[in-house]
């Protein structure tokens, strides 16, 4: 398993087409990000819940996952509480630090917020080989071959890179500089892995261009990519959660637009 | 530009192959006074297998890449004469070309082996259905019996090359060029890859031009060769025996391998040193990833010593470990299980374990040479980099200078003391990368595949040199793949055998210590 070969169970969303899965969590984020009260996230989190036991994943690589968020959703959560802007009736106080009304919905709320906003995203980079990624914005968003190919086959320079990182990090404790400037060595090691990648770089760069990548000649695509009923279906499902939260959020009066 | 014909049917179809016309050709690149490449004329025939030879220097390369269509524009270069494949230029010509380079890991596209060897296919507009056809038959011609989805970072080196190689055949070129293909590939990667071209020539018309250092790999394959000039011109053109013992000599001088003049081997005599004194040894040594400690001790363990004078020689198929071990040896990795213990000779009171000792202590007791010479590069000339280790070392300025002017001239460096060691050849890159490590002095040199893609004239001077240092009661340890420098060098062969656990995970090895 690698970047770009990540193993990926079979599931009901892993077949799903991964651009159908961007949209869906761009549509999803967009809204969310429109307002910062608690409502709107609680409702967009539960109806994606929901969504997700339908994709089929299991708990425990959905558990694995997802972990960063599940400690930084509370984090940041807790963070408003104790120090966000005060409002309201102060329901405990030590010192500088202060619990309101005010700072434990606002905290509430961003705790909520990551986690509906980051749920999606996780999800959408479980389930997606990056080759079919780069497949669907290629075929079915028609972005540029150049950029999209281009991308793909650097992310494959990664895993090179990551060994070539380890052999610097020895070269360095083999010529004696490995003791002292921890940070200065880094900012020199960093700088090496950036001449070695450029140089792998454009080797690449120069295979491709000899198997007619960057000509004239229209591409074809060796592996379809699908997208069909099931793929619009996951839009739609993904707008109609955008809008109920921001109803629901509205009808109640809770619907703070970020930008008013 | 041309659109080559999706042709439908298989493999067997034949491609007629590309007619080569060089009429006074140079190139010079951009920044450059000198051209790499100046006057050649030459016309190859469709369907000729050419290996081209040259000093390294001579612009083997930059021909190669004049005819792939990948040199660039004028902002790379300047070109004058001619250079034309079937009456067009290479750039219009992309896609009745194929290519191979050097470097295994840097010419995979993509993740998947099917996927990287239809994306020439792709490129072209090959319909669907026929590109996967040709997917096929192409890894069958290069005998990659893999799954189409399988990992292509998995690969060994001889199966990247031979995974290019396929990508190149599935677009069924006229003319294919292979730049140096089996330099960095042990002797199996060698056969492996040598064997594919063979087997993907057999049923084929295209004109073959390859770039090689080791003669023999393609001698049979070839009908005819080609020998640059480093000052312009060609040198020498013909059947490949008539050229190889006319030129045979000249050519062995400049560093190409030719069957029968082989470079020089010091005289080591067994036993010439006095009795090896002990520097390091290991005690139920086991390598391994340190998460698979649990299943080291099942492994037999390494029982060796490295002892002043002598050089040892850790051979074994590509995944065995042998870098591993080097580096484990080298103080620069922990053992996974048992220990490396240094001789109060060696460690002269920084403790029995290398691998706890400071990095400025390792500078005067284990060197090490890495494979990759610009993974130990630190500085932006060659003369600085040399000081690294001196002045880490704490020498004064004087002794520092001393050194180092001691070290540019043995190592033929001086012309070369301001440039960037990055802007070097690969001779010059692997001659600075022993010079950095000689400049400590360290009782033990350790290294690994110092021979690999090297010319012949450079394996000379490092087999030497190292000859020397062991004359001088230094201990040599040097992972390889290169009988020839075992049979000159080594005192001791530890062969390593890898032990595989399920899915062929490498949990570590065992070692055969053969004393010579």
């Amino acid at each position: 398993m690698s970047v770009v070969t990540p193993t990926i169970a079979a599931s009901p969303i892993a077949r799903i087409n991964p651009v159908a899965k961007l949209l869906a969590a761009v549509l999803l984020s967009i809204a969310l990000l429109l307002s910062i009260d608690w409502i709107s996230a609680a409702v967009a989190l539960s109806l994606e819940s929901i969504l997700l036991l339908w994709g089929g994943l299991s708990l425990r690589l959905l558990a694995l996952r997802t972990a960063p968020l599940w400690i930084a959703a509370p984090l940041a959560g807790i963070t408003t509480v104790l120090y966000g802007e005060d409002s309201g009736a102060v329901l405990w106080r030590l010192g500088f630090v202060s619990i309101t009304e005010g700072s434990l919905s606002l905290g509430v709320a961003i705790a909520l917020r990551i986690l509906a906003i980051g749920l999606p995203g996780i999800v959408l980079f479980a389930t997606t080989d990056p080759t079919d990624l780069a497949d669907g914005l290629g075929q079915v968003l028609r972005l540029p071959a150049r950029f999209v190919l281009g991308g793909l086959a650097a992310l494959r320079l990664v895993g090179v890179l990551i060994d070539d990182w380890r052999q610097l990090a020895f070269a360095r404790r083999a010529r004696g500089v490995g003791d002292r400037g921890r940070i200065r060595r880094f900012g020199g090691q960093a700088f090496a892995l950036l001449v070695i990648a450029v140089r792998r770089g454009s080797t690449l760069a120069t295979a491709m261009e000899a198997k007619g990548f960057g000509s004239d000649i229209p591409r074809s695509w060796a592996r379809p990519s699908p997208f069909g009923t099931r793929e619009v279906l996951l839009i739609v499902v993904g707008a109609g959660i955008a809008a109920v939260a921001i109803s629901v959020s509205v009808a109640l009066g809770s619907w703070e637009f970020v930008l008013a | 530009m041309s659109v080559p014909s999706a042709a439908t049917s298989g493999f067997a179809t034949p491609v007629a192959g590309v007619r080569i016309r060089a009429r006074d050709w140079s190139w010079r690149h951009a920044g450059r006074s000198k051209p790499a490449v100046a006057g050649l004329s030459f016309d190859i025939e469709p369907g000729e297998r050419v290996l081209l030879l040259g000093a390294s220097g001579a612009g083997k390369s930059t021909l190669l890449s004049g005819l792939a269509g990948v040199l660039g524009g004028d902002e790379e270069g300047e070109q004058t004469g001619e250079l034309l494949l079937d009456g067009r230029l290479p750039v219009e010509s992309r896609g009745r070309i194929g290519l191979v380079l050097q470097d295994p890991d840097s010419q995979v596209v993509l993740a998947r082996v099917g996927d990287d060897v239809a994306f020439g296919c792709e490129n072209l507009g090959v319909p669907r259905d026929e590109t996967w056809r040709r997917v096929g038959s192409a890894l069958a011609a290069v005998g990659l019996d893999l799954p189409l989805d399988h990992p292509s970072s998995s690969l060994s080196g001889g199966q990247k090359q031979r995974l290019a190689l396929a990508g190149a055949l599935a677009m069924r070129p006229g003319l294919l060029l292979l730049d140096e293909p089996t330099a960095n590939l042990d002797p199996a990667g060698v056969t492996e890859v040598r064997d594919a071209v063979a087997r993907a020539l057999a049923g084929s018309t295209a004109t073959l031009v390859v770039i090689e250092h080791r003669v023999s790999v393609w001698r049979d394959l070839v009908d005819r060769v080609i020998v640059l000039d480093p000052d312009g011109g060609i040198l020498a053109d013909g059947a490949p025996d008539r050229v190889l013992s006319d030129e045979g000599e000249r050519l062995a001088a400049a560093g190409v391998w030719v069957p029968g003049f082989p470079p020089r081997r010091p005289l080591r005599l067994p036993g010439a040193t006095a009795p090896g004194l002990e520097l390091l040894r290991t005690a139920a040594l086991g390598i391994g990833r340190r998460k698979n400690r649990h299943s080291a001790p099942a492994l037999p363990p390494i029982e060796l010593s490295v002892d002043a004078g002598l050089a040892t020689a850790i051979t074994g198929v590509n995944g065995a470990g042998k870098s591993t071990l080097a580096l484990t040896l080298a103080g620069l990795l922990a053992p996974a299980a048992g220990a490396v213990e240094a001789n109060e000779r060696l460690s002269q009171g920084a403790g029995p374990h290398p691998h706890a000792w400071k990095s400025r202590q390792l500078l005067t007791r284990i060197g090490t040479v890495f494979q990759n010479p610009e993974h130990q590069f630190l500085a932006a000339t060659v003369r600085a980099e040399l000081a690294i280790g001196p002045r880490a070392l704490g020498l004064p300025q004087g002794e520092i200078d001393g050194r180092v002017d001691g070290l540019l001239s043995r190592l033929r460096l001086e012309k070369l003391a301001g440039a960037n060691p990055f802007t070097l050849s690969g001779g010059e890159k692997r001659r600075l990368s022993v010079a950095t490590v000689l400049a400590t002095a360290p009782r033990v040199l350790v290294l690994d595949e110092p021979t690999f893609g090297q010319d012949s004239r450079t394996w000379q001077e490092l087999v030497a040199l190292l000859a020397e240092l062991l004359e001088a009661g230094s201990s040599v340890v040097a992972v390889t793949h290169d009988a020839d420098f075992v049979e000159a060098l080594a005192d001791v062969e530890v062969r390593l055998e890898p032990r595989l656990g399920a899915g062929a995970a490498f949990l570590g090895a065992s070692a055969a210590v053969l004393v010579r």
